[in-house]
């Protein structure tokens, strides 16, 4: 958990974000300092503490299985950056 | 002037007839017109669609009321929450002209309450800061100091209440965006307890600290709003099915055998003298008022802000995966899919939001995940532990809502890890998933001009009837709420 493994242009390439040569530069040097802040955490005794993912933590949440309202096809599309035939384009995926 | 009543105000004149939903409204209108070039608190708003529902709410008052208990009242939303047919931004550039084609959970619930929901209030992109210089459409002033910034990321929220633009309105906490804005712009904010308010129609920041609240000129405000935006609702699987009480009804002034706590690990360096000697002068206001105060630990309390990084940007992500161009954004092109997702995020995201989604994607890589992330998820049990003990013996804990009053636009923009620093007194609520509010405790006396001062009190999971009853008795014996920026009347 070292701050100097970090690499930035990996992890850009895992968040499918395009970052310019200078934009890598500040944000590996911004990442380094925080990375540091963060290490903080190793100094806490946290043995045998289970993890806490939600506050208040709700299990088995389901609903009636009846037909409901949803939106229709027109809605969900109309923020579609291209559509057709009511669907979304998106370039080839297969060749 | 009407924009400047508060909602208790305004529904009793309106039952009386003393004036019209309409003129409401337009009052609100009007001083967007003229104060909004100088504070921005909005990106848009439509005057035509707000002025309908106005005259709608006009009918149903001419038609006697209908004891809806928001008829009538112009309530303002952040640009994160979902209106149908209106724009939704999240203050970023990456959603284009995108629509909402829904109402969020809050939205209906507003308008089965009879409200005039209007306008699309600024705020730090996809709710990622503490300023609201992170927004891709320009800075929100503060109205107290316009060279100030308002707190964020609900900046726009706490400056259009605080100038009077609208008589309250909705924002979202994940850290602090509810609480730090209110307290830096003189007004009151309320963040429930997590599962209180349906998330549905919120866009996703940190699905597990993410909750919508209220931000009002008084405490009543934020009872009456509260009572109507709470409740269970099936689209959000976090939202808790317990009954909503009375909020109003537990304002009674009467705080005999309440305890309240004061941290000690909460006088940290760095706090502001004034702001230290506002707060101790509302401990004492308190114990005039008759609550006891008794001293707790939160032993953990110095990893809050590294433990709120880590599972704050791991969730972000997470969730902002879904800005790729498919289904909406302003699309990039690219050679294959993969360039094009990765062109079209790297486009229209801000630098803020680069660089949480880099820290989120790091600290859940391949070999990082349990030294960061699961290592913060445990820190976490410890933080709410912490609280829920306090609990134990006090009613709720008293603290200030940030170490100084608002900073100057800029000053600690070039250096992220001092603006998170400065979330350091709310960030644990969000973590422990217990409920907060802020409200004004005094000004500052060496600046001019004068700056609001916020104060924290924090409360027991599901235990806001007892946060508001003592934000309440509070306020209306120190009478800081009546207070108003010179530019919101001048």
């Amino acid at each position: 958990m070292s701050a100097a493994e970090f690499d930035i242009h990996y992890v850009a390439q895992l968040a499918r974000l395009s970052l310019s040569p200078e934009e890598e530069g500040t944000l590996a040097s911004q990442l380094t300092s925080i990375l540091g802040y963060i290490e903080k955490l190793k100094e806490a005794d946290v043995t045998g503490v289970e993890p806490t993912a939600h506050a208040f933590p709700l299990v088995n949440i389901t609903r009636p299985d009846v037909v409901s309202q949803s939106l229709s096809t027109e809605a969900a599309l109309r923020n579609a950056p291209q559509q057709a035939n009511g669907l979304f384009l998106v370039p080839k995926i297969v060749e | 002037m009407l924009n400047q009543l508060t909602i208790s105000e305004l529904t009793t004149k309106l039952a009386r007839g003393e004036t019209s939903a309409r003129q409401t409204l337009q009052a609100c209108l009007d001083q967007i017109q003229r104060v909004d070039d100088r504070v921005h608190a909005f990106l848009s708003h439509d005057a035509a669609d707000a002025l309908a529902q106005a005259d709608a709410a006009d009918q149903e008052l001419a038609g006697g009321g209908s004891g809806k208990p928001l008829l009538g009242v112009p309530i303002a939303i952040k640009d994160v929450i979902a209106v149908k047919n209106q724009p939704l931004n999240c203050a970023s550039k990456i959603l284009g002209d995108f629509i909402s084609p829904y109402d969020a959970a809050v939205i209906e619930k507003l308008r089965a309450a009879g409200a005039v929901v209007f306008g699309r209030l600024n705020m730090d992109e996809f709710a990622m800061g503490s300023s609201t210089e992170n927004s891709a459409f320009g800075l929100t002033r503060n109205p107290w100091d316009l060279t100030r910034i308002p707190g964020g990321s609900s900046g726009g929220s706490a400056a259009a209440v605080a100038a009077d633009e609208c008589l309250a309105s909705l924002g979202s906490d994940t850290g602090g965006s509810i609480r730090q804005p209110a307290a830096l712009c003189g007004c009151v904010g309320l963040k429930p307890t997590y599962g209180r308010v349906s998330r549905y129609g919120l866009v996703a920041f940190a699905s597990s600290l993410d909750q919508i609240g209220p931000f009002t000129k008084d405490v009543r405000d934020a009872a009456i709003l509260l009572g109507v935006l709470s409740g269970h609702d099936l689209r959000d699987s976090t939202s808790v099915a317990l009954p909503v009480p009375d909020y109003a009804a537990a304002l009674t002034g009467d705080l005999k055998g309440l305890k309240l706590g004061l941290a000690r690990e909460y006088l940290v360096d760095g706090l502001d003298p004034e702001v230290k000697a506002a707060v101790n002068a509302a401990v004492k206001q308190y114990e005039k008022l008759g609550a006891e105060i008794v001293e707790v630990s939160l032993p953990h309390t110095e990893y809050a802000v590294a433990t709120y990084y880590i599972v704050a940007t791991a969730e972000a992500s997470a969730n902002l995966a879904r800005f790729d161009g498919v289904r909406y954004c302003e699309r990039v092109a690219g050679g294959d899919l993969i360039e094009m997702y990765s062109r079209t995020r790297g486009a229209g995201f801000g630098p803020e939001v680069k660089r949480r989604i880099i820290l989120g994607t790091y600290v859940l890589s391949g070999g990082y995940h349990d030294a960061y992330y699961l290592r913060a998820q445990k820190v976490r049990t410890l933080i709410r532990n912490d609280f829920l003990k306090a609990f134990e013996t006090v009613d709720a804990i008293l603290t200030p809502t940030t170490p100084t009053a608002a900073f100057k636009a800029g000053e600690k923009s070039g250096d992220p890890l001092q603006m998170y620093l400065s979330d350091i007194f709310t960030i644990s609520c969000n973590l422990a998933g217990i409920c907060g509010l802020s409200l004004p405790c005094g000004f500052t006396g060496n600046t001019q001009p004068r700056l609001p001062i916020g104060l924290q009190l924090l409360g027991k999971p599901f235990g806001e009837e007892t946060l508001l009853k003592l934000a309440h008795a509070y306020e209306q014996s120190a009478g800081w709420h009546k207070e108003k920026p010179p530019l919101a009347s001048a």
